[in-house]
């Protein structure tokens, strides 16, 4: 098991490093969330942001920057050739699959923690009345999303025309999440706001995460193999 | 008094009405105003089963056929190579 | 298999012309009247477009273990079906809703459900037609996700809202109403085997080109 968190941690490490050289990713992802935001902003809001769109809004900024965040990270694995090389290291499969998954996952915690915010001040939506439902909503949401998407951009990391592939094969797989997600928000953003219909989403995000991160598991090695 | 008893029965009546349908109820005929315009309905939905599966058995039939020739096509020449 | 196929197309052919002249027969629904016959030829591809989902999930995850090409062209030609399959629900499930609730489409978790399936599995056959080399092995798993997606589907549109008539329907059906529903599933049941045959067939014949190539290059 040891063995198993090492490849983990040097994955996940390898790829914080790069990226705390760079600041690629980062940069044009917060840069895209920042500018989705913006034309909602300026298509949904004139007084007030209409009904609960604040929920909407803030995970389809989620998605559409996760996506690109998948798309980048493989791609520069690809470039270099390393997923080759990473993939003939004599190391359990699932476990570079979950340092992948870590990496992202760092990746988009530091966008919402930026995204969040504005979202908040621009539609006048109360996202910080329940911190601890909502930090949960964004995390278990954000797992479902990441634990899919890692699979999808790994295994299409050697196809023809993966940059158009990858949101087609994500979204419709991962529309649970973003119902959950975007209810369990909404709930929380209601006038009245229902936090047992919060309480109950999170659940359902949970058994979501914890199904399909043992589906990707188990299927990460037999789809990765040549 | 019977104003009370009516409101009640309509009351009572939209909440049944409410409830999602649980029980197939059969009649024998067709409600006067429903029988016009279900009518395109039905025969839309029926002609267009109809046209999607011969669509689709057309379209198996060209590609079947395409490979078919092009095996055909590739053993010819296959033979012709070999002595 | 292959003789039995022009005797189950056959087969499916007579009762698809038999049909209209069965359902005819068949008495009227009190509160939806004659558009309710529109359920006869909704119900049975909307059914079968949900277990050829379920088959193609299997037979993928089966191919991911064994990788044996047969079970990928088994799982390919019922992902295939499930599209078709799933645009003829499609298109009947609405005409019969625009007169049944008025309205072309709800958000229930049933018609959700199975917008998502077909959804997944049009991505299936665009990943298989555009995905290049080894683009087989990722629609299996793609299969085997979508599949595990649905009960969440389901489950997540039930908390969310419901219209649908409830499942428990169909064992209620009086037998005038069952007869003939069961006789255009048998229909549909048939036509669905004949023509998964003969899309598995296709398949066979095109590995089959694919060596005939290897071989004239050598």
């Amino acid at each position: 098991m040891s063995a198993f968190w090492r490849v983990v941690w040097i994955v996940a490490r390898k790829d914080l490093a790069i990226e705390a050289r760079s600041r690629e990713l980062i940069n044009t992802t917060v840069f895209f969330a920042l500018s989705c935001v913006i034309i909602f902003a300026v298509s949904f809001v004139r007084e007030r942001a209409l009904g609960d769109a604040a929920a909407g809004i803030l995970w389809v900024v989620i998605a559409f920057s996760g996506t690109l965040a998948l798309g980048r990270t493989f791609e520069r694995e690809r470039y270099a050739d390393t997923l080759r090389a990473l993939l003939l290291a004599p190391s359990a499969r699932p476990a570079i699959y979950v340092g992948k998954l870590i990496g992202i996952l760092g990746l988009l915690f530091t966008t919402e923690i930026i995204v969040v915010p504005l979202v908040a001040l621009l539609f006048q939506a109360r996202l910080f009345a329940y911190p601890v439902l909502m930090s949960a909503l964004l995390i278990f949401g954000t797992i479902g999303f990441s634990c899919v998407g890692t699979l999808f951009a790994a295994m299409l990391a050697r196809a023809r025309s993966r940059d158009v592939l990858l949101p087609i094969l994500l979204y419709p797989v991962t529309i649970p999440v973003m119902i959950a997600s975007v209810r369990g928000t909404g709930a929380l953003l209601d006038a009245a706001p229902q936090l047992d219909m919060a309480r109950l989403w999170i659940m359902l995000l949970v058994s979501f995460d914890v199904v399909f991160l043992t589906l990707s598991l188990w299927t990460f090695e037999p789809v990765m193999t040549e | 008094m019977k104003r009370i008893l009516l409101t009640v029965v309509l009351l009572l009546n939209a909440i049944v009405l409410a409830q999602p349908q649980t029980e197939f109820i059969p009649v024998t005929e067709v409600p006067k105003g429903d029988q016009l315009p279900a009518a395109p309905l039905v025969i839309a939905a029926y002609a267009f089963v109809w046209l999607a599966f011969m669509a689709y058995v057309w379209v198996l039939w060209r590609r079947l056929g395409k490979v078919e020739a092009d095996i055909s096509a590739l053993s010819a020449q296959l033979g012709k190579k070999r002595p | 298999m292959r003789k039995a196929f022009p005797l189950l197309l056959g087969a499916a052919g007579l009762i698809f012309l038999t049909a209209p002249v069965v359902i005819a027969r068949a008495p009227f629904e009190s509160t939806m009247g004659l558009v309710q016959k529109i359920f006869y030829f909704h119900m049975p591809p909307a059914m079968l477009m949900l277990l050829s989902a379920f088959f193609c999930g299997v037979m993928s995850a089966i191919y991911l273990v064994k990788r044996r090409a047969q079970y990928d062209w088994i799982a390919h030609a019922a992902a295939e079906l499930t599209v078709v399959f799933g645009a003829i629900a499609m298109v009947t499930g609405p005409l019969w809703a625009r007169k049944a609730w008025g309205v072309w489409w709800v958000w229930d978790p049933r018609l959700t459900m199975s917008l998502l399936m077909w959804m997944i599995f049009v991505s299936y056959l665009l990943l298989r037609r555009y995905g290049g080399y080894g683009s087989e092995t990722l629609a299996a798993g793609l299969a085997v996700f979508g599949m595990a997606t649905s009960p969440f589907v389901y489950i997540s549109v039930n908390i969310w809202r419901t219209i649908h008539p409830l499942t428990t329907v169909v064992p209620t059906l009086p037998v005038d109403f069952a007869v003939p529903l069961w006789y255009a599933f048998a229909g549909f049941l048939l036509l669905y085997i004949s023509l998964l045959t003969l899309r598995v067939r296709l398949e066979e014949q095109r590995a089959a080109v694919d060596l005939l190539y290897l071989e004239s290059e050598e």
